[in-house]
């Protein structure tokens, strides 16, 4: 029964991770229709580039998020203005376009840095635990990576519905062409908004890249648990991303449980289970 | 145009050739019968080459039609490729099949899987579609890696005696393959062809035009899908299931490899042509003349691949064929549809026999 409710703990807290990379992809989704099949890729770029200024100024993880942040958001908005704006309207230009540049990301980072599996260490932390009874422990760094993914979240909640970028940004999403006549740069503001998904994306992918090794094509991987995610919960709901991300997490959670090669499978399963019984998600908020 | 000629023209015949479709049966002709020969006057080396060139001729034409023709932009096709290939070892490891029968019951079986999953992602709408399918893929990765009687993560190798068993000696076996492979890309290409020339194929082009009109007129867009994605899945097996016999081994990595498969067909079709038939041949031709010059770094060619297929989505969203296409009105195969109105005296004849509505 202990052991049960670990399993259901774990599930949980690894959801929120997945939240954070749905709330990426569904938030460039949301403004601007661009599904980025590059997306788990951008994460594992992130993750590099923990790795490197980890290496190359003695941080750890944490402090290394100082960088990487302002980086990815850097990177977002250069990409988005430089080639994405660019294959926006139709709806094949920009699924190919990111299906390329995911393929191209892969084989730039197998030929910078080999195949090799990465992974960043956190120190002590990464064992540390909290003992609510003699059997029942709850790791602290699982639960400093839920938190951040709630606060994330609720950051995205409150910049969407709150401040006058967000307002910017549900106008573009609502009808671009009038949104410009309002004195919208859309072209900015998508650039904005992809900045803001990759600075989302960078820290999961700190999170994830300390709880498990990455390589160079463990991007496709992310992505799927993401979009998973994000169909799981429900189009267009920030909240419901999270819902979504909780019950992959529980998924894998207790698949792993029942078989170590399952975890995965079951994740999969669930999906496509859901998909069957409720198409619009568990909480859609655009009726579709 | 008076009512009466409406009515005539509705009786109209629809032609589908035009001049250069003629010149390009005929090309195309000339081509398949200079292939079929080839065994007989070809190297080892070069039958080995083309027998590549036309897998992939087929596999990107079925992706385009799925892509190009029915928006069904899938990046999960692995999965009927890896399904063909199992098949065709499962059914000769156990049931001592013929590797010749297994390829049919390739088909069949890939048709058969192609039902629940396209009912299945037709649920997601656009690019969610794209994923979704990217995700049954992983599920059977997934699948044949944790089931030892499929021989697991590590897979099978193809006895020699079942490779035997294609043909005895080494010249004929090579043939015979090699005969398969351009009878299955021509095939693939000729049902193709012949299925847009049906109603189905206008309505996968009113589709791709506008689906909410092609809706609003009648079409069921989800049936219509439906048709493509399973005859494209039953074909993409079958060449999978030779592909495999060919490569003497199978694992799930390299059976559900979404680099080896899919990325190839998406990387041909875009730079050759996005919905038009000649698209993906005109794609696989570049395709391989680049990796002739550049075959040395796997990656590199990915690169540069991803590169050139990102330009053309960018500057020519039709690809290399399209943009020739549109230029010169270049039409390779006999697909455009021209009312042809009937004779004066034949029109006037029909106008008589047919009332006009009152106004």
């Amino acid at each position: 029964m202990v052991a049960f409710v670990h399993v259901i703990v774990q599930g949980v807290l690894l959801g929120g991770l997945y939240a954070l990379f749905a709330g990426g992809l569904s938030l460039i989704f949301g403004v601007m229709r661009l599904v980025n099949i590059a997306h788990g890729d951008l994460i594992v770029v992130a993750a590099y580039f923990a790795y490197f200024t980890m290496q190359a100024l003695g941080v750890g993880p944490f402090t290394s998020l100082l960088f990487v942040v302002p980086a990815s958001a850097l990177l977002g908005y250069a990409l988005q203005r430089s080639l994405l704006n660019f294959a926006l309207g139709d709806e094949l230009p920009p699924l190919l376009v990111t299906f390329g540049l995911s393929v191209i990301i892969q084989n730039v980072l197998l030929i910078l840095f080999t195949h090799d599996n990465r992974r960043l260490y956190a120190g002590p932390i990464e064992m540390a635990s909290w003992k609510f009874t003699p059997d029942l422990a709850v790791g602290v760094l699982p639960v400093i990576q839920f938190v951040v993914a709630l606060a994330i979240i609720g950051g995205l909640q409150l910049l969407f519905y709150r401040t006058k970028l967000g307002r910017a940004f549900r106008a573009t999403s609502d009808d671009p062409a009038i949104a410009q006549l309002m004195g919208i740069e859309n072209r900015h503001i998508f650039a904005l908004a992809m900045a803001l998904s990759l600075s989302v994306v960078a820290v999961a992918g700190v999170f994830i890249a300390i709880r498990t090794t990455f390589n160079p094509f463990y991007g496709p991987q992310l992505l799927i648990f993401g979009f998973e995610a994000v169909i799981m919960g429900g189009l267009g709901s920030l909240w419901g991303t999270l819902a979504g991300g909780v019950l992959l997490g529980l998924a894998q959670a207790l698949g792993g449980q029942i078989n170590v090669g399952l975890p995965f499978t079951a994740g999969h399963v669930v999906f496509l289970l859901l998909l069957i019984v409720r198409p619009q998600g568990l909480f859609p908020k655009v009726s579709t | 145009m008076s009512a009466g000629e409406r009515t005539a023209l509705a009786h109209a015949p629809v032609v589908h050739a035009s001049l250069s479709s003629r010149i390009g049966m005929t090309f195309w002709t000339v081509l398949v019968a200079t292939l079929i020969a080839v065994p007989y006057w070809g190297d080892r080396q070069m039958m080995r080459l083309l027998t590549e060139v036309y897998s992939f001729v087929a596999l990107a034409s079925l992706w385009n039609f799925l892509a190009g023709y029915a928006g069904l932009v899938s990046v999960g096709q692995q999965s009927f490729v890896g399904l063909g290939g199992y098949t065709l070892y499962l059914c000769a490891l156990w049931a001592g099949l013929n590797p010749m029968v297994g390829l049919p019951l390739a088909g069949v079986l890939g048709g058969l899987v192609a039902v629940p999953i396209v009912l299945l992602l037709l649920n997601l709408r656009g690019a969610y579609f794209t994923i979704g399918s990217w995700v049954v893929a992983e599920v059977f990765l997934q699948i044949f890696q944790l089931v030892p009687a499929v021989g697991g993560g590590s897979g099978i190798s193809l006895p020699a005696t079942v490779v035997q068993s294609v043909a005895r000696s080494r010249g004929a076996r090579e043939s015979l393959i090699y005969w398969v492979f351009l009878a299955l890309a021509v095939a693939v290409i000729g049902v193709i062809v012949l299925l847009l020339r049906t109603r189905y194929g206008l309505a996968l082009q009113a589709i791709r035009d506008n689906e909410t009109a092609a809706k609003a007129n009648g079409i069921d867009v989800n049936r219509t899908r439906m048709i493509v994605f399973v005859v494209s899945g039953a074909a993409t097996a079958m060449i999978g299931s030779f592909v495999f016999l060919q490569k003497l081994s199978i694992t799930p990595f390299s059976a559900f490899s979404i680099n080896d498969w899919t990325v190839n067909m998406i990387f041909i079709t875009v730079i050759g042509g996005i919905g038009r038939v000649e698209g993906p041949i005109v794609g696989t031709v570049v395709f391989f003349v680049l990796r002739e010059f550049l075959a040395d770094l796997a990656s590199t060619y990915l690169i540069i691949l991803g590169v050139v297929a990102i330009a053309v989505m960018l500057k020519a969203p039709k690809g290399i064929w399209g943009y020739v296409a549109d230029r010169f009105g270049w039409q390779l195969f006999p697909l455009s549809r021209r009312l042809v109105r009937p004779p004066a005296k034949d029109r006037a004849d029909r106008a008589v026999r047919v009332p006009t509505p009152a106004a």
